[in-house]
């Protein structure tokens, strides 16, 4: 696997390799859906939530134009600047703003641009945003506000275009942290977030904004939360994954079948609260698990997934949970076909966890 | 008078008749006249809770001419790294600093390399102004071993140990804390140095600049922060992002000076200024008004959001290196041809160093796990299976 690759062809390859998943066991009824991307389901979302809710209001860096993502497309012609407007440079300011915004009732979309800027709102979104309802016990709550943030690898993206940071909020009870992994799911998704009375975390993987092309419905629908998804059905190991990881994790499946494994694929979709039963169900199947996820190995969410498994499957376990995820270093550069979790890693891992 | 122009342009030409070889091309044809000239700047600087500088400048033949090259490298070397760009050989971010040249090698001219810099992403002139190579910049912007931080780093992280270059950052505003933290170090250590913390108008709504500010002003910190003021935080105007743009004024109890960062000479002397006065009194606040050709990265076209005739007005009536060169041409310190002769010394310079840079390999792969930590603690590498530890690492 190891190989050494010119920049540009790894990159090349990796591009071509991510298909959108198929949703095809998604319960939402199929009126009229047209073929779109994510960024354009996204948009959907969020105009349908400014229309549906005259309290509703769509704010961060850049958003009038459209968005560096183009996700708020058209988005303030429609809706005017006073419920879709752009903020000064200060991810503090939004979050602390927003979370104000929500207390008073009002739905707070709040978009920071890049997942890697949301560290000088954490202080915001943990110590704030999580603990209003509790300890004003119950007479405040800011749940009204969603905050969208583009994550993950995007090729070139460098250290600070392409960092997962979902594992540090998912240790912060009291909010919630959702990542779609495609544009039908996205939408439902995020409307389920939004009309949420909980202040939501919500992920977009970058690199599938415009690359994932999917058939959505263009009614207004929303899609559960806190039930996860089996997507690929399976019977030697289930494999636990979200986002964009996921179209990497069902090539490796793919190739895996070749080979006589038979793995199950779960689409976690909430990562706090998660859904534990359908994962532990999936294993007691399996008896075998894997997560993947782009986040470092050390302290990532797979981590939680690992100790919560063991903890309740320990007996029918046949081997020990596989983690292929990100290396434990900094978001590199050049580097990053090293780095991440790729198909190749994925199938190793698939193989030795069976043989094992 | 006559005869010392005269002098000067004899020796001049005498240097241009040798034919430009590659051994040629690093030795400039730039009379070393150092007879004072006086120019006055654009505008007057404009002055918060303090007494502004006059606007009458000191130069002379030599500093100009160098003023000149150095700006028409950097102007030649960002163009050059935006083709690179285009043609996929420099990946990931790329924020090019055409436009702003004169904010980097006036402040350079008024400072030694004892005194730190520190900025944001739009490193790559600030990087060469403070002694960087064209090698070391192409190598870096391409991840190559060459770069001046090995390959590692990228467009938006060059630093540079020996002249004090703490670099190079990506989030936004982040770097300015930590140019006040330099300056207390240089206060503490008693090295009669001063820190520059750059930073951009859509930074100046940071948070932690106005901590960063205070603490300084508290403690007396030879801390000088410089808000490049391109006038647009990305895509967003400055009249949309900040209540004052007078960014010079933000810092209230602190004083501050407006600059028009176009004029390499009022740059350099707002620079002394600041200096003079960061040692004495503690921080001190200066606003550049300058302007970027290009959009805010090369994923940017620069034109959503402004438009066209405006860019073209600013080259027009202010770009830093046109105002150089008219100066030079009425004080006759070079003849038009003359300059039109370095432009292309440095065109050749600029595309030897790609040339160059393009050879060098990228870092070997064990450099994905160099440097996390320092040496001796180590990080571990597993196999795909995380079953065994195949290697520790340095």
């Amino acid at each position: 696997m190891a190989l050494r690759n010119i920049l540009g062809k790894r990159f090349g390859v990796g591009l071509a390799g991510r298909r959108p998943l198929s949703t095809a066991t998604c319960d939402v009824e199929s009126g009229n859906a047209k073929a779109i991307n994510l960024y354009s389901a996204i948009n959907q979302a969020l105009l349908i939530a400014l229309e549906t809710d005259p309290r509703a209001f769509v704010f961060g860096e850049d958003v009038s134009f459209g968005g560096v993502f183009r996700c708020t497309t058209g988005l303030a012609d429609r809706f005017g600047k006073a419920r879709v407007f752009n903020t000064p440079l200060c991810e503090q300011g939004i979050v602390g703003f927003g979370i104000g915004l929500a207390a008073m009732g009002n739905r707070a979309i709040a978009e920071i641009q890049f997942a890697d800027y949301i560290y000088p709102a954490f202080d915001q979104i943990v110590n704030e945003a999580s603990k209003f309802r509790y300890r004003s016990g119950n007479q405040f709550n800011c749940g009204g506000l969603t905050i969208r943030a583009p994550y993950g690898a995007v090729g070139h993206g460098g250290h600070y275009h392409s960092q997962s940071p979902e594992a540090f909020f998912c240790h912060v009870p009291g909010i919630k942290v959702v990542i779609p992994r495609s544009p039908r799911q996205a939408k439902g998704l995020l409307l389920s977030c939004i009309r949420d009375p909980n202040p939501v975390v919500f992920f977009e993987p970058k690199w599938l904004y415009r690359l994932a092309v999917e058939e959505v419905p263009e009614h207004d629908y929303m899609l559960p939360l806190s039930e996860a998804e089996v997507i690929r059905q399976g019977s030697d190991i289930t494999l636990v994954g979200w986002g964009a990881q996921l179209s990497i994790m069902e090539q490796a499946c793919i190739e895996a079948e070749r080979d006589g494994i038979f793995c199950e694929l779960i689409d976690l979709k909430t990562l706090i609260p998660w859904d534990k039963e359908t994962v532990e169900a999936s294993v007691r199947k399996t008896g075998r698990v894997l997560i993947s996820h782009e986040a470092p190995v050390t302290g990532g969410f797979g981590a939680e997934i690992s100790a919560s498994i063991v903890e309740r499957c320990f007996l029918r376990l046949e081997a020990p949970v596989a983690r292929v995820c990100g290396l434990d270093t900094p978001f590199p550069l050049v580097f990053e076909p090293f780095y991440m979790p790729t198909k190749n890693k994925i199938l190793d891992a698939i193989k030795a966890t069976v043989n094992y | 008078m006559a005869l010392s122009h005269l002098a000067s342009s004899s020796s001049r030409s005498g240097s241009l008749l040798k034919p430009l070889s590659s051994a040629i091309s690093l030795r400039r044809p730039i009379s070393t006249d150092t007879t004072p000239i006086t120019v006055e700047t654009s505008v007057p600087f404009t002055a918060h809770q303090c007494e502004a500088p006059s606007r009458t400048v000191q130069t002379n033949a030599n500093e100009l001419l160098t003023f000149f090259r150095d700006m028409a490298l950097m102007r030649r070397m960002e163009i050059a790294a935006d083709s690179l760009y285009k043609a996929k050989l420099i990946r990931g971010f790329c924020h090019l600093y055409d436009g702003q040249e004169a904010v980097a090698v006036g402040m350079e001219a008024a400072l030694t390399k004892k005194d730190c810099i520190i900025t944001a992403y739009r490193d790559h002139c600030t990087f060469m102004a403070r002694g960087g190579t064209l090698l070391e910049v192409f190598a870096e912007l391409m991840g190559r071993q060459a770069g001046c931080s090995r390959g590692k780093g990228g467009s938006m992280h060059f630093y540079k140990k020996d002249s004090n270059f703490y670099g190079g950052h990506g989030i936004v505003g982040a770097q300015v804390p930590l140019g006040c933290g330099l300056a207390f170090a240089q206060k503490y250590c008693k090295d009669e140095a001063v820190t520059f913390a750059l930073y951009g108008d859509g930074a100046a709504n940071q948070g932690q600049l106005f901590e960063a500010l205070n603490i300084s002003a508290l403690w007396d910190l030879p801390a000088i922060l410089v808000c490049e003021n391109n006038h647009y935080g990305m895509g967003t105007a400055e009249w949309r992002a900040a209540k004052s743009p007078a960014y010079y004024k933000r810092g209230d109890y602190a004083p501050g000076l407006k600059v028009d960062g176009m004029d390499v000479l009022a740059v350099k002397q707002a620079c002394a200024f600041a200096k003079e006065h960061a040692l004495k009194n503690g921080p001190i606040i200066l606003e550049m008004d300058t302007y970027r050709y290009h959009g805010h990265s090369m994923s940017d076209p620069g034109s959503t959001y402004r438009t066209r005739d405006e860019i073209t007005g600013v080259r027009q009536e202010r770009d830093p290196i046109e105002r150089i060169r008219k100066l030079i041409l009425s004080h006759d310190l070079a003849t038009e041809k003359e300059l039109k002769d370095m432009e292309k010394e440095l065109r050749k310079e600029v595309d030897d160093a790609i040339a160059q840079a393009k050879e060098n390999p990228v870092p070997e792969s064990s450099e994905l796990f160099t440097n996390v930590y320092a040496k001796g603690f180590n990080v571990e590498s597993f196999g795909a299976d995380r079953k065994e530890v195949r290697a520790t690492l340095p």
